[in-house]
């Protein structure tokens, strides 16, 4: 599957499209297919998200994961500070990324 | 410590106004990413991973209290209560909002911070020797220096668009603790011959995909002809510099291509050119500088000597041995504070640890601190009867780790975990590395072993220079980890040399492992991991690392 991420403009918060918005979290990402450019240009010129790109992904039970560790490390967060990540309270949160 | 002037003060402040309008203007639309990545990277802002990040810029490394305190409150305030010490001596904030950079800028100021010319194609923050004007090998006080080539450098109209990023380090002694002869230009104070002092200059090092250790270009200038052939060596970089290949564009690929020896004619010849017209050597800027770095008002007549009663503590033992260095006053000493405790992330100091330190430093060192390349902080001027209650009050910080130069002082990039760029995590490398050599007495008898690690080619964290490097690749899509052996970032400087097929996380740790075993069968009394190396050569430890 095909999903869209960025970094919030004002924030840079890692952002996931959710086929209407942004969210935090990639649980919440859908697969934009062969559809992505168009979304993606739409959304930067809206100012919605910085360096948008279309990423490949997994889907899971749990929802996409990104094929690639760099976007899973984006996701969650850094892995040796898993104080800091999405999941802070989860201890398998960075099996997920590895 | 120098004090910015009114001019300092002005171009400071009127950069932060500007700033905070192109900021304005790229949220609400008036500008694209496209137009506003080269206006943010010139005031240090990158986009990361997981939020912009703030690379705050530490003229040759020194800072004062109220400055680390300011760290300290940005930290807090605008990131998430941490910063990281680069192998620049800078400061890099991870976790920076867009919308608020123009405020950290402006808060910044008020303390004689910026974060001007910390990315992009400019020339950076000069780097120097961390204990400049405290170490008793300087031959002479090489801050002066620096900061008048801060003062040049800083918007020069003629070098604001370079080729690339440009490099200048600076150091006073023969022993080079600034890797020097990595950055583009190397200058070293050396006496002339008629006594005067003056600049060794090396130009051509560099890290990066292609790795080199500058060369030699000048035996010795004379000091007030510096900033006239530093001028000519950028001129011959502009116009000669390959603008049509990032991979090419630093100086080291001109000054490889055309050789030393050519190079060197170009610039002296277009030095030749220049002289008749050089400005008057700014004698009274550089005198007004050196009166600010004048040696703080040390306490004379001081035993020179450490209270027997508290170095009977073993772990304050340990400290002394590893973590305080020689001071040329006597009766005072300097000190590293390591930022490499077991378990930590190399560089990294928390809000409070650096709210500390401020505090240790007015309390202790005349209110100075420095950063160093290898990402720890020195308190340059400690007397030595007030060691023991600054090592008390680190060690309750979790500031007290004993291991400078050991194994477990490494340099780390740093890597996936944050960095855009990155092809593999370099963090937990080191993690894994300083747990499995975290018994002292290991330590102490592996003796001075340098370890750098980059999570990619860009070689922030010196790989190339390392005693022992490691560099993150990305070999399909998972993270793998070459090895290498053999290199300097010191006075005997060398790159290190690839040993062969890369490791996994673990892999590359069991691998570092056998290196080091190795070392120890075959080292002599005494003798470095590096001089083994040297003497022995590569293939003892590729056998060891392959079999
Ligand atoms: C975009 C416009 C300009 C650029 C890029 C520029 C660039 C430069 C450069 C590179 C230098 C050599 C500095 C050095 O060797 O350290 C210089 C020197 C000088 N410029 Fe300009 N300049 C500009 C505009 C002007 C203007 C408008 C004036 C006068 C009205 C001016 C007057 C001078 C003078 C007097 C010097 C010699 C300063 C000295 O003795 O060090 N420049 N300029
Ligand atoms: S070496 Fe590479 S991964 Fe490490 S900080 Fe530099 S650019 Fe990022």
């Amino acid at each position: 599957m095909k999903l869209l991420t960025g970094n919030d403009l004002k924030s840079g918060a890692v952002t996931w499209w959710t086929g209407q918005d942004w969210s935090l979290h990639v649980e919440d990402a859908v697969d934009v297919g062969e559809h992505g450019e168009p979304i993606l240009a739409r959304e930067e010129a809206l100012r919605r998200v910085n360096t948008p790109a279309i990423i490949d992904a997994v889907a899971t039970p749990d929802g996409p994961r990104p094929a690639h560790i760099k976007h899973r490390i984006r996701a969650l967060g850094p892995t040796v500070r898993p104080d800091l990540t999405l999941k802070p309270a989860d201890p398998d949160a960075g099996g997920w990324v590895i | 410590m120098y004090k910015y002037d009114r001019f300092d003060q002005e171009i400071v402040d009127a950069r932060v106004d500007e700033f905070r309008d192109q900021t304005r203007r790229r949220i609400a639309g008036e500008l694209s990413e496209d137009q506003f990545k080269p206006l943010r990277l010139k005031n240090g802002l990158y986009l990361q991973l997981h939020a912009y990040m703030l690379r705050v810029a530490v003229p040759y490394g020194m800072m004062s209290g109220r400055q680390l305190r300011m760290l300290g409150h940005i930290a807090r305030t605008y990131s998430r209560d941490y910063g990281h010490f680069t192998t620049r001596q800078n400061m890099q904030f991870h976790w920076i909002k867009l919308e608020q950079a123009p405020d950290i800028l402006a808060e910044l100021a008020t303390v004689e911070m910026h974060a001007i010319q910390t990315s992009g194609e400019s020339i950076r923050n000069i780097s120097s020797d961390h204990f400049a004007g405290a170490a008793a090998d300087e031959i002479a006080d090489p801050r002066p220096w620096a900061e008048l080539i801060r003062q040049w450098t800083t918007f020069h109209p003629e070098f604001s668009y370079f080729p690339r990023k440009f490099k200048i380090a600076l150091t006073a002694s023969d022993n080079d603790r600034v890797a020097a002869l990595s950055h583009d230009i190397a200058l070293k104070l050396v006496p002339g011959p008629d006594g005067e002092i003056g600049f060794c200059v090396h130009v051509g090092g560099g890290m990066g995909r292609t790795p080199f250790i500058a060369k030699l270009v000048r035996p010795y200038l004379p000091p007030q002809h510096l900033l006239s052939y530093i001028a000519a060596i950028m001129r011959v970089w502009n116009r000669y510099g390959r603008r049509d290949n990032i991979h090419k564009a630093r100086i080291k690929i001109l000054v490889h291509d055309l050789g030393a020896e050519e190079f060197t004619r170009q610039v002296e010849e277009e030095w030749q050119l220049m002289l008749p017209t050089e400005p008057p050597f700014p004698q009274a800027e550089l005198d007004r500088i050196a009166v600010q770095f004048a040696p703080p008002p040390f306490e004379t007549g001081l035993a020179d000597t450490i209270d027997p009663a508290a170095a009977a503590d073993p772990a304050f033992a340990r400290w002394l041995t590893h973590n305080v260095h020689a001071h040329r006053q006597p009766g005072y000493a300097i000190v590293t504070v390591s930022l490499k405790p077991p378990g930590g992330i190399p560089g990294d100091i928390t809000a409070d640890q650096l709210e500390l330190l401020a505090d240790l430093a007015e309390r202790y060192a005349f209110d100075e601190l420095r950063s160093t390349h290898a990402q720890n902080v020195v308190l340059p001027h400690v007397r030595k009867a007030d060691l023991h209650a600054l090592w008390q009050a680190l060690d309750a910080a979790g500031l007290a780790t004993a291991n400078v130069d050991l194994v477990s002082d490494i340099i780390v990039c740093p890597g996936l975990d944050y960095c855009s760029l990155a092809n593999a995590r370099s963090i937990p490398v080191a993690q894994k590395i300083a747990d499995r050599f975290a018994d002292y007495d290991r330590q102490k008898d592996l003796g001075e072993l340098k370890i750098k690690i980059s999570g990619c080619i860009n070689a922030c964290g010196h790989h190339h220079v390392g005693h022992i490097g490691i560099l993150g690749v990305d070999r399909k899509g998972t993270e793998n980890y070459q090895l290498l052996l053999g290199g300097s970032g010191a006075e005997d400087a060398a790159l290190a040399k690839i040993t062969g097929p890369g490791f996994d996380e673990d892999g590359v740790v069991d691998a570092v492992e056998r290196t080091i075993e190795r070392y120890r069968q075959l080292r002599t009394e005494g003798e470095r991991f590096l001089d083994t190396y040297r003497r022995v050569g590569f293939e003892p430890f590729k056998e060891a690392i392959y079999g």
